[in-house]
């Protein structure tokens, strides 16, 4: 109970915060429009005008909540103005990024644990990889995927999995390697073959790790996937309204947007946080 | 027929370098490992030059590492001065941000009402598409790299925040209430007990940031520089179809990528040599 007190207290400092830039950093256009018509205004008179600007510097958080409201209520799904439109385009982007990183994280992983000459190899240039700035490198992985006749989906989903294969390996060869050397013991007395300990104990012991990794990956999966519809913007999505938000200066089509990115990338984590529990708990992981 | 050639050569050098890391995997001792690490990415950097050359793929779709190395020896000083004016923006902007969420880690710290609040939100913004603020930013403080250094603080602000905020919760309590027999007072205890304590999870903060706070600006830089940046660089330059260039500027970005996260690494190493994962 107090903690979601304080949860509220903060979201309500926040939009108050919000709205104290928001006047702020509007009134000077308020101040240019009322010498301009050679008026003098004090603060107070300026500030309900502050809160309506056709294309204020920071929207108030009730006009970019308007805004969402016309963008995903009032026009129809199938519109191109229609934000849900677009986020179901990113959603597309996104998770077949997720699907294809984890699975590329998860087989790594895999091979990394299991041989050790991968494990010296490779591990080293998985971590390397992600202090490349791969964002960076999506306009041009965009132009060459293109070039090989993908389809834009697949390319954007490409991005998305690099960033996102990273999170799972990791987590995965921690949850690989997590059995004890009792319980490996134990397989081997067993007379269990290298397939079987990895089916049996192996695998479900690494369950734990691979859901917090997921997660992560669900995120970095989603940044991908915006990005690089900023470079491949004709097809929309929430980062082709990023790029068009700014081209026209149409802040409230850029805030909408954002919120839309935030909202899906809470909807994944959760969906992903939701599996894992359901999955740990049939598996008896919780009590 | 320089087709099937080639690709015989390409499987030929991967056969060599598996052949000759598994021969290392086998041996133990001290370096090995880095050994086995360099074999492999010449391994791969090796094969992709092959590839490109037997399967004749067009130049502008991806050229083969020598060709970007030349780009890199004759084009220095056009990447250092890109470097130079992202640098601005990642070092301002990294600095501003980890230092103030670290501050205002330690301010939350004392009241448990504020924290309870703070984490989940913290943890929520972390998972947040926060790049796509890059054209708002550019749009509030212009060109130069104020605004790339705005969005690298904002980026930077949250992991830290929660990394930091968990780690001040990290002393024992057996060790608090140690400080507290000796008379501690809350600056003493925090100075001398807590923050070490939180020390690994202060630069765990800030490795993440390291990475974070490069690609903030570079992103930022697609929406407006002044002529210069490696943003700047790797979107014109695609668009002028010359692939070398961006390659040797994602190469500028990887090594300083690398070393940015190094070099915390290193003062990690140093400064908290006491903690079991160091050893």
């Amino acid at each position: 109970m107090t903690r979601l007190l304080s949860i509220l207290t903060i979201v309500i400092a926040i939009i108050v915060i919000w709205y104290a830039g928001a006047a702020r950093m509007n009134a000077q256009w308020e101040y240019d429009q009322a010498e301009r018509a050679d008026k003098t205004v004090t603060f107070m008179e300026i500030l309900p005008n502050t809160m309506a600007q056709e294309r204020p510097i920071l929207p108030a958080p009730h006009q970019v909540a308007e805004e969402l409201w016309k963008t995903t209520v009032e026009k129809k799904v199938t519109s191109k103005r229609s934000l849900l439109y677009h986020t179901w385009i990113t959603f597309n982007a996104t998770f077949l990024g997720f699907i294809f990183g984890a699975g590329l994280g998860i087989l790594l992983a895999v091979g990394i644990v299991h041989n050790r000459a991968m494990d010296m190899s490779v591990m080293p240039w998985v971590i390397a990889s992600q202090t490349i700035p791969v964002l960076a490198l999506a306009p041009m992985m965009i132009v060459v995927l293109n070039a090989l006749n993908m389809e834009g989906v697949v390319a954007k989903a490409m991005i998305s999995t690099y960033l996102s294969f990273f999170a799972v390996v990791v987590g995965m060869v921690k949850g690989l390697r997590s059995p004890d050397a009792m319980q490996l013991d134990l397989m081997r007395t067993y007379n269990a073959s290298g397939w079987q300990a990895f089916w049996r104990l192996r695998l479900p012991s690494s369950l734990p790790f691979l859901f917090p990794s997921l997660k992560i990956a669900a995120a970095a999966s989603l940044i991908g996937a915006v990005v690089a519809e900023m470079t491949l913007s004709q097809d929309g999505g929430l980062g082709a309204r990023l790029l068009n938000g700014s081209y026209y200066g149409q802040t409230m089509m850029i805030w909408a947007a954002l919120i839309g990115a935030s909202v899906l990338a809470g909807v994944l984590v959760a969906a992903v946080g939701l599996t894992g529990q359901i999955t740990l708990k049939r598996m008896g992981f919780t009590r | 027929m320089t087709g099937t050639f080639g690709i015989a050569a390409i499987f030929a050098v991967w056969g060599i370098g598996w052949f000759i890391n598994t021969r290392i995997a086998k041996a133990r001792g001290k370096g090995l490992g880095l050994i086995a690490a360099i074999i492999f990415g010449l391994t791969l950097l090796l094969m992709w030059e092959l590839a490109v050359i037997a399967l004749e793929v067009s130049r502008v779709l991806l050229p083969p590492p020598s060709a970007i190395a030349a780009r890199f020896a004759t084009s220095t000083d056009i990447l250092w001065a890109d470097f130079l004016q992202t640098f601005k923006g990642v070092v301002m902007g990294y600095m501003l941000g980890c230092g103030a969420a670290f501050l205002t880690a330690i301010a939350i710290d004392r009241s448990d009402f504020l924290k309870a609040g703070l984490l989940p939100i913290g943890n929520l913004v972390a998972a947040l598409p926060i790049v796509g603020i890059a054209p708002i930013m550019v749009m509030w403080y212009g060109f130069d790299w104020h605004s790339k250094a705005a969005v690298v603080i904002v980026m930077c602000f949250f992991p830290m925040l929660v990394n930091t905020v968990e780690g001040l919760q990290a002393a024992d309590k057996m060790q608090k209430d140690l400080m507290r027999t000796y008379a501690a007072s809350y600056w003493q205890s925090l100075l001398k007990l807590r923050l070490p304590a939180a020390g690994p999870f202060i630069f765990n903060g800030l490795k993440i940031c390291s990475t974070l706070a490069l690609i903030g600006a570079i992103v930022a830089e697609f929406f407006g520089t002044p002529i210069v940046g490696m943003g700047f660089r790797i979107s014109t330059e695609v668009g002028r179809m010359n692939v070398d260039m961006v390659w040797a500027e994602i190469t500028v970005a990887a090594i300083a990528g690398s070393a940015f996260y190094g070099l915390v690494a290193l003062i990690e190493r140093r400064a908290t040599f006491w903690h079991p994962s160091q050893r």
